[in-house]
């Protein structure tokens, strides 16, 4: 009794499943093209992937995701759809797609896989991507939008289009506008659709829009017989023999189109000949004599007639071939108004980017300048207020960088750290300044040259004992967080926060320096001495004082620059020498004594070598020299400088 | 009546003396001649030290005597190096791929040669075209001109430049030293076709001379360095003596007064640039075959403040003085880093001298500059008497090298 009040119980349970399964209106909607998904073809699947995805419900996307993944079963007595869990090997417990409830266990051999094909797959996936494109988490839709523009296809236009009214997004929607208008580019079915959309995109400096445009212009070589073909899209017709298409391309193109007899290479010809040696003869030529090319073509020919090998084309038959063809570079793409369209906008933009390229060079030097202007304005005021020439100034500077470093060892917050290293830097080298002002220069400020060797001494001295400290290897000197990244206006400018900041510390320093030098007692001492050092000490001021401290100004400023270099360069014990003769460049260029002159010196040596390398990209070795040898030039004209002392402060 | 050359530079024949007396005792203990005291490589570091000696000499007249510290002569040096490297190089080079072609079993084209030849040498740098430069590799008497001619017409053409704007001094060295830097950085291009970084090399092998050891050839180099060492010493201090040379000096020391007198102060100077840039030219041809490698590093910035340095520690001004110079720092040098100086351990640290040398020599630097500026070659004053007044204090009048407050009291 029991047991029949349970089986009919079960049977109730199953028939209530049943009908709950087959309620669903997902089910129904499935079950209306059933027939359809079990055929699954290529062909013939569209309605039913439509419907699904037109149906508005909210299981639509998960069950074509499920099928897709040919996660999608049948049960074999009634043809219902089902999810599935697997219970063990032949069990699987089916799961309903409305509701996710729960339908009973079955074995494996009662319900059906459906196995999708990957063209059938790729149709879901299209279907899905409308479903992706009205999610309602904004970062699935952008997800959306990139896959879309990585792997751009026609039938993602119409699913874009449809996308766009209900998005809510200002900036998504502008990205679905513009993806739509990129998409109509390639995939636009009429003509005139597609020239909107090209034109709609002039001047616009998205690589995207490059790389849609891009395809519709290239061109491959065709040659035709006689005269040009008609109803095809000629971009240019090719005169063999011009720079831009050499005779040997011309006939290596009809070459390639089987249309004429290939030409022998020098060294296939030379193989040849060694196979057909006999007795000590080529084709009736001694093989002693086989050492001009002329006598290897007789050679070659005389073989040719006997038919050992295969006949080459010679000389005249190589004219003759290229003066019956023509030559023409032809478009992948059949219409000519679009090619034009898409060659109008292209050059809009190329205008575009170049004056862009312009902007961002700009900007590029404008940094380099900064650099060199911190790295000489140290030396502008060793070199340029005292005269005295210090090549150990680059090690000023690695010894800043150095002090960065080890600061940074000490306190891992880098933020801090540069906070902490900047005044230690200058409080390092400014003592190491005055030490070697007080123990070494001021024995030499009436003998140049020899500050020069001895300031150079120090300088190898400094060098190696870096190197016997801190190794050999670079050391990381790390900028912090905040200066990480760039400044990115568009596709092609962009600027990294740590050159604004090197730019930023630059203008501070040039203020600073003026300041010092106009406002304050010392800066007012140092243009006395400077002037002459006999009058200011009778005027009180101690001239041994005022030197050591504007040495060591001067030494303590580098040793900033040198944090400031250290944070984009890596730290070596070379970082100062690679500066030092750029340093002394600026401040001769600049003019002597004066600081807006070193930073004209900066400017234009800054500009210069940018300039350079925009004319020859890839070499900036080849930059340097030339702008060295420009500013040996230079100093031809101006041997003093852009801007030049006059009158007694000049020297001698 | 005059007295002779010799008899007014005493310190020619002994120096010639000396030199020839070293050349001697050298060949006699040299492997070649079967004694073996000498090695092979310690003979060829003897004969490149002779080089040295040599573009020392010529550093020293234009610094020493015309007050004109250049420092891109080392410049020149390793461009005389260059111009003979690409004549044994292309030499050799032409020998092996002969050789290698005359197996084949048809004779190659001229061309053929050539390509091969270019495949060899430039395939280091992902060429085979040989470039324009190297038009003349293939002949040793065209190459050997081109040893004095490319430097010299440098040199003339940058002193013209410079001096012609009266850049002097300081500014004058800043503009040597760009020069310098500019011909590294673009010799260390790949594209320069002179094989970037790689440099020539296997100049040691003369072509031809498969069969003589190295020990002979090396003897021989040292030989011609030796008596090149001698004719730039001789024609140096021919230069120096006569009144050409009182001419130099006094550019040296007052360059206006000199100007005002009515002389071309800066043809003397270009003719003294031109002229040492030529003798380091004819020296770094010398040294490169014994060196074996030449790349631009040779050529850094660096190596021309060396060559300073040695005449500054040799004494500038007196010919031996850079000869001891260049011989004493350079021999010292190589005895430093080849790791054969005893280390001397501290007990918390051990001072290892390949790694300290570079620091010793940089304080001694600074040293003889403020203590001893005549160098090592002061000393030879000291044991002839010429003794120059001790001068401290400040100076009593107006300009520097006026009477001294402490002269005033004797």
């Amino acid at each position: 009794m029991t047991r029949l009040i349970m089986a009919a119980l079960a049977a109730l349970m199953l028939c209530v499943s049943m009908a709950a399964a087959q309620d669903s209106p997902i089910q129904a909607l499935l079950q209306e093209h059933r027939v359809l998904i079990e055929e699954s073809s290529r062909k013939t699947i569209q309605p039913a992937i439509d419907a699904l995805r037109d149906s508005g419900f909210p299981e639509a996307q998960a069950v074509l995701e499920k099928w897709q993944a040919k996660d999608l079963w049948q049960r074999e007595a009634d043809k219902l759809f089902f999810f599935v869990e697997k219970v063990d090997s032949k069990n699987y417990r089916l799961l309903d797609i409305a509701t996710g409830e729960a339908a009973g266990e079955f074995p494996k051999k009662e319900l059906n896989q459906l196995k999708p094909n990957s063209g059938v797959r790729s149709l879901i996936g299209a279907a899905l991507v409308q479903f992706q494109l009205m999610a309602k988490d904004p970062a699935k839709r952008i997800e959306a939008l990139d896959a879309i523009q990585r792997d751009p296809a026609a039938e993602h236009l119409v699913a874009l289009s449809g996308a766009i009214a209900k998005e809510t997004d200002p900036d998504i929607r502008d990205r679905k506008e513009r993806l739509v208008r990129l998409l109509t580019i390639s995939f636009g079915e009429t003509e005139e659709a597609r020239i909107a959309a090209i034109e709609s995109f002039k001047g616009d400096l998205g690589v995207d829009v490059r790389g849609a445009l891009n395809p519709l212009v290239a061109t491959s070589r065709e040659v035709a017989v006689g005269t040009l073909p008609e109803g095809v899209n000629i971009a240019a017709v090719l005169k063999p023999g011009s720079t831009a298409f050499s005779e040997a391309e011309a006939y290596d193109l009809l070459v390639s189109k089987d249309l004429v007899l290939p030409r022998i290479t020098a060294a296939d010809r030379r193989a040849a000949l060694q196979e057909n040696i006999t007795d000590a003869r080529v084709g009736g030529v001694p093989v002693a004599q086989l050492n001009t090319e002329e006598a290897r073509e007789r050679a070659y020919q005389a073989l040719a007639e006997a038919g050992l090998v295969r006949a080459a084309a010679t000389q005249a038959q190589i004219a003759e071939a290229l003066a019956a063809h023509v030559f023409f570079e032809k478009y992948a793409e059949p219409s000519a108004a679009i090619t034009e369209a898409a060659n109008d906008t292209l050059s809009s933009i190329n205008t575009q980017v170049g004056f862009n390229q312009f902007i961002d060079l700009t900007l590029d030097a404008m940094s380099l300048a900064s650099i060199y202007f911190l790295a000489a304005i140290g030396l502008a005021i060793t070199f340029g207020v005292m005269g005295v020439i210090n090549m150990a100034h680059g090690e000023f500077i690695m010894m800043g960088a150095y002090t960065g470093y080890v600061v940074q060892q000490v306190i891992p917050d880098y933020t801090v750290s540069i906070i902490v290293a900047l005044p230690l830097a200058f409080a390092v080298t400014f003592a190491a300044g005055v030490a070697m002002e007080r123990l070494v220069i001021r024995w030499l400020y009436n003998r140049p040259l020899e500050t020069l060797l001895a300031t150079f001494g120090i300088s190898i001295a400094l060098q190696q004992l870096a190197k016997n400290i801190f190794g050999t290897q670079a050391r990381p000197l790390t900028s912090p967080a905040w200066l990480d990244g760039a400044l990115v206006l568009n596709d092609v400018v962009s600027i990294s926060y740590i050159r604004i900041a090197i730019f930023v510390l630059a203008l501070i320093f040039l203020g600073v320096f003026l300041f010092i030098m106009r406002r304050t007692r010392l800066g007012l001492e140092v243009r006395a001495v400077t002037q002459n050092p006999r009058m200011a000490a009778s005027m009180g001021i101690n001239p041994d004082r005022i030197n050591m401290l504007t040495f060591g100004l001067g030494s303590g400023i580098a040793g900033i620059a040198g944090v400031a270099i250290g944070l984009y360069a890596k730290v070596t014990s070379e970082l100062g020498s690679d500066y030092i003769v750029q340093s002394f460049m600026t401040v001769v260029v600049g003019g002597v004594g004066n600081i807006w002159g070193t930073l004209l010196g900066a400017s234009m040596i800054g500009f210069l070598q940018k300039g350079i390398e925009w004319m020859n990209p890839s070499n900036t070795l080849a930059a340097q020299t030339y702008m060295i040898i420009f500013i040996i030039i230079f100093i031809q004209f101006r041997p003093r400088g852009i801007i030049a002392l006059k009158g007694r402060a000049a020297g001698d | 009546m005059e007295k002779s050359f010799f008899a007014r530079n005493p310190s020619v024949l002994i120096f010639i003396g000396c030199l020839a007396l070293f050349t001697i005792g050298v060949t006699a203990m040299s492997e070649a001649m079967g004694t073996d005291v000498i090695s092979t490589s310690f003979l060829k570091t003897l004969g490149k030290t002779l080089c040295l000696c040599l573009v020392a000499i010529a550093m020293d007249l234009i610094w020493g005597f015309a007050g004109i510290l250049s420092l891109g002569h080392m410049a020149f040096f390793g461009l005389g190096g260059y111009m003979v490297g690409m004549w044994l190089m292309y030499a050799r080079t032409e020998m092996i791929v002969v050789a290698s072609m005359a197996n084949a079993e048809i004779p190659p084209t001229a061309q053929e040669v050539v390509d091969a030849i270019g495949t060899q040498i430039f395939g280091v740098v992902g060429s085979s075209d040989f470039p324009v430069i190297w038009a003349f590799a293939d002949s040793l008497f065209q190459q050997l001109l081109l040893v004095v001619a490319v430097p010299g017409l440098l040199a003339l053409v940058f002193g013209w430049l410079a001096f012609r704007s009266r850049v002097t001094g300081v500014y004058l060295s800043i503009l040597t030293q760009a020069m310098t830097l500019a011909l590294a950085l673009y010799l260390f291009q790949n594209d320069s076709g002179l094989r970037g970084n790689n440099g020539l090399s296997g100049l040691q092998n003369l072509p031809g001379a498969d069969a003589i050891p190295q020990a002979q050839i090396s003897l021989w180099f040292f030989w011609a360095s030796a008596f090149a060492l001698g004719l730039g010493y001789l024609l140096a201090a021919w230069v120096v003596s006569g009144k050409f040379g009182s001419v130099i000096r006094g550019i040296r020391d007052d360059e206006a007064r000199v100007r005002f007198l009515g002389y071309s102060v800066e043809g003397y100077k270009l003719f003294v640039f031109t002229l040492t840039a030529v003798i380091a030219a004819i020296a770094g041809a010398l040294y490169y075959p014994q060196a074996g490698i030449i790349n631009p590093a040779e050529i850094a910035p660096i190596a021309s403040i060396y060559l300073a340095v040695w005449v500054a520690i040799g004494g500038r001004g007196r010919l031996y003085g850079a000869v001891i110079g260049a011989a004493f720092v350079s021999l010292l040098s190589t005895w430093f880093t080849g790791g054969q100086a005893p280390s001397i351990p501290l007990g918390f640290y051990t001072i290892n001298w390949v790694d300290w040398w570079q620091v010793l020599l940089g304080i001694s630097f600074v040293l003889v500059t403020l203590f001893a500026p005549k160098g090592i070659g002061g000393l030879v004053d000291h044991l002839t008497g010429r003794v120059s007044p001790e001068r401290y204090g400040a100076d009593l009048g107006p300009d520097s090298g006026s009477l001294q407050e402490q002269e005033a009291e004797k």
